[in-house]
């Protein structure tokens, strides 16, 4: 059934028009809404497009990393300054999808995709976005647990305190297929230090509920502890509290459920 | 419901078209323009085998909306040969043995041309990396990437 495409030069406009219309879809990549298109989704009727180019924009200057929703990863492994998340951006997709796919579009993508997102939680962002109203900054932990309502509103940018160190910042995505592969488990982990301890510990797992979500108590086991032996087995004995994995065709909710301890255990110890 | 006008540059040639909305490249490359290089394979942006150049990069035409390559230019494997000759790609495919079926040969040669425009000597896990988007449902991985590796070898990848 054709569809309604609407292109604004605004984001004010775009996000309007996206608030105002339920059966309209915000285009950024298209890796989502084209392939909801593809497989005959006739929930869309509309779909929205802005131009605005603070979509795109990349802020790195200040103490805070800013990334416009429309930043695809490919742009994130051409920037310098993010080194520190090219393992996530690498991590999706082939080369095209990589062109293709956005960092605001990976919030809405669900499991077993979405790994940058899980790399966005372990860094405590913070999603901007405008509804019809106006707009506003939620958490994105908030935001993941109402994404499902999160439809009408439009995805500006997400930010985020950039890592202290390189070594404070660690991704692993766990895949049958490399370079290129649907996610098993993914994890991501921040842990900044103050001294020799771990100060504002924060964990995030990928396909172990239907949208990521923080190992809690694998965070408790590691806050105000140095990152010793003792501490990493004792969050990674606590890595599975919490989650609420399914099955796919990559492995079983048991499975994800057995191996995510002995690859958190890996993460923080820094195995290969 | 009306169709939308759109114009953009298809292998060198300009093209203006009308496509209804929400149309994918794919299909207007394929139903509107009659170029059958690009080929449908599971319309999620899995398999690569739709993969064009838009303006340069890799893209995957399933998952790319028509209307949106609007005064852009679309590169497919139709457009990489030279007139009767082949692309030294091509030639590297045919010599290597590196198409069986060949359903994901088009996909194959324009990731293949991606990655050698801005890497004209990669390394094999380069070559690798390039075509990882793309299945090869024949499981002929090994000569694809061979003749990859002999199109960059032999100095012949055009820019």
């Amino acid at each position: 059934m054709p569809v309604t495409v609407k292109t604004f030069t605004s984001t004010n406009e775009a996000a309007a028009a996206l608030s105002s219309d339920r059966s309209a879809r915000y285009l950024g990549g298209g890796t989502l809404v084209m392939r909801a298109l593809n497989e005959g989704d006739i929930s869309i009727s509309t779909v929205i497009r802005a131009s605005d180019q603070a979509m795109t924009r990349i802020v790195t200057s200040g103490a805070r990393i800013v990334l416009g929703a429309g930043v695809t990863f490919a742009r994130i492994l051409a920037e310098r300054d993010l080194a520190f998340l090219h393992a996530p951006a690498r991590s999706i997709g082939g080369p095209a999808v990589r062109n293709m796919g956005t960092v605001g579009g990976n919030l809405f993508a669900p499991v077993p995709y979405g790994d940058f997102t899980v790399a966005m939680l372990a860094l405590d962002a913070v999603v901007s976005v405008q509804g019809g109203l106006g707009g506003r900054e939620i958490g994105i932990e908030e935001f993941l647990q109402s994404r499902d309502r999160q439809t009408g509103v439009l995805v500006l940018a997400i930010s985020f305190a950039k890592p202290g160190s390189a070594d404070a910042f660690r991704y692993r995505k766990i895949a049958r297929i490399k370079p290129k592969g649907g996610a098993v488990i993914t994890l991501a982990a921040h842990l900044p230090v103050n001294g020799s301890r771990i100060v504002g510990a924060r964990v995030a797992l990928g396909s172990m509920a239907p949208t990521p979500i923080r190992a809690r108590a694998a965070e408790r086991a590691l806050e105000g502890r140095p990152l010793d032996t003792s501490t990493i087995n004792a969050a990674a004995a606590a890595a599975v509290e919490g989650t609420s994995p399914g099955d796919n065709a990559l492995a079983s909710a048991w499975y994800r459920r057995e191996i995510v301890g002995v690859h958190l255990r890996r993460l923080l110890s820094g195995q290969e | 419901m009306a169709k939308t006008p759109l114009q953009f540059q298809h292998n060198g040639r300009d093209v203006a078209i009308f496509v209804d909305g929400g149309t994918n490249l794919l299909v207007a490359l394929r139903e509107l323009i009659g170029d059958m290089t690009p080929k449908f394979g599971c319309g999620q942006g899995g398999c690569g085998t739709c993969s064009v150049l838009i303006d340069g990069e890799l893209h995957l035409s399933c998952l790319t909306l028509a209307e949106t390559v609007a005064g852009r230019t679309v590169e497919t494997l139709d457009g990489i040969k030279d007139g009767p000759n082949l692309h030294p790609l091509q030639r590297a495919f045919a010599d290597n043995f590196a198409a069986q079926c060949g359903y994901c040969t088009p996909g194959m040669l324009i990731a293949a041309k991606a990655l050698l425009d801005r890497n004209p000597q990669p390394s094999r896990a380069e070559v690798v990396e390039a075509i990882s988007g793309n299945i090869c449902r024949c499981t002929g991985y090994e000569p694809i990437i061979n003749a990859v590796l002999a199109a960059a070898s032999g100095g012949r990848a055009r820019a």
